[in-house]
């Protein structure tokens, strides 16, 4: 089903700038899937060497964080709103 | 007894006199004097905040003018809080004005910070942002987060024990980088700040609790997710206690 993925900035140069992406998928690990099939780099920004996802990365579905929910195989409805938000302002590199 | 400065703030519903008592009253740290500390800390120096506490260890640099408004040409070179606090001082000197130019550790914290009743974090780092969580959590005072990147900003305020801290928020520091940044970005992040400053110690309106603000600019818009406390949290979690 079509569920709507707001894209943080970070990773709008992957997405040709939309801050806004439809994707077909029924949970959160779809998703990434399907956004990876579009956006190819997308799923190395989110998941970790060992396919977890990154621990300053978080994913709301509905406004919820996924944590608090089932995580990655969290269900996603029709029109779901999904949003990614990866810590931002990880320090300057002296 | 408040002079003409205060009037059309003290005409707000539920401010007035009471109101701005309080404000004088109040003493807030603000954690990195750089593109958010520079604009809290004007706009709570002009609504007449009572103490302000200017806290970072860097001086300033020609790259940081773009954005850290305090800081002008000739101040390169000049320690932050001192840069900021002659300007500061110039606006209002109703207000108190103090500065440490540490960088905070869990070692200092307690003491930089311990004289103050509320946090600013206007970092641009998450190590620093955790030293500043688990004072805040230990202290149980408010803290006022705020993070900025490109075009995109984050705020929240957090009451420890009430609403999710930033551990709850954030597992880990996302990777050191020079992250790009135009000054408009923290200016909006640091007007909720200092918005949300006002409005603890005022009472007025309600409070930006356990909902986490995403000021998009290129798509110019605002949206909020839900945040709750995270029972296992390592800094403030309360399960098995």
């Amino acid at each position: 089903m079509p569920v709507q993925v707001r894209i943080p900035t970070p990773l709008r140069r992957l997405t040709n700038d939309q801050d806004l992406v439809t994707v077909e998928a029924s949970t959160v690990a779809e998703m990434i899937e399907k956004l990876e099939e579009q956006f190819p780099g997308v799923k190395q920004r989110l998941y970790d060497e060992s396919g977890q996802l990154r621990q300053f990365i978080n994913i709301f579905v509905d406004g919820e964080d996924i944590r608090f929910l089932n995580g990655l195989e969290t269900p996603l409805k029709e029109s779901s709103e999904v949003s990614i938000i990866p810590a931002i302002a990880g320090g300057i590199i002296n | 007894m408040f002079v003409a400065r205060y009037d059309r703030q003290m005409r707000i519903d539920g401010w007035g006199v009471e109101g701005q008592r309080k404000l004088r009253e109040a003493s807030v740290a603000i954690v990195g004097i750089g593109g958010l500390g520079c604009p809290v800390a004007l706009y709570l120096t002009a609504a007449g905040i009572g103490r302000l506490k200017l806290i970072d260890a860097d001086v300033v640099d020609e790259s940081n003018l773009n954005r850290q408004v305090l800081h002008w040409t000739s101040d390169i070179g000049r320690p932050k809080p001192e840069s900021a606090r002659e300007k500061l001082q110039q606006l209002n000197s109703d207000v108190e004005i103090n500065i440490a130019c540490d960088r905070l550790t869990d070692e200092n914290a307690d003491v930089v910070l311990g004289d103050v009743d509320v946090i600013v974090d206007a970092l641009d780092n998450f190590p620093t942002r955790f030293v500043v969580n688990s004072y805040a959590v230990r202290s149980g005072k408010p803290l006022f987060h705020g993070a900025v990147w490109g075009l995109e900003g984050r705020a929240t305020t957090i009451l420890p024990g009430q609403t999710a801290c930033l551990s709850c928020i954030f597992k880990a520091s996302p990777p050191a980088e020079v992250f790009p940044v135009v000054g408009t970005t923290p200016g909006i992040v640091a007007m909720i700040q200092a918005t949300e400053v006002i409005k603890y110690f005022t009472g007025i309106g309600q409070l930006l609790l356990n909902r986490y603000l995403i000021y998009d600019g290129e798509a110019m818009s605002f949206h909020i997710v839900r945040l709750k406390r995270d029972p296992n949290c390592p800094v403030c979690g309360f399960s098995g206690r």
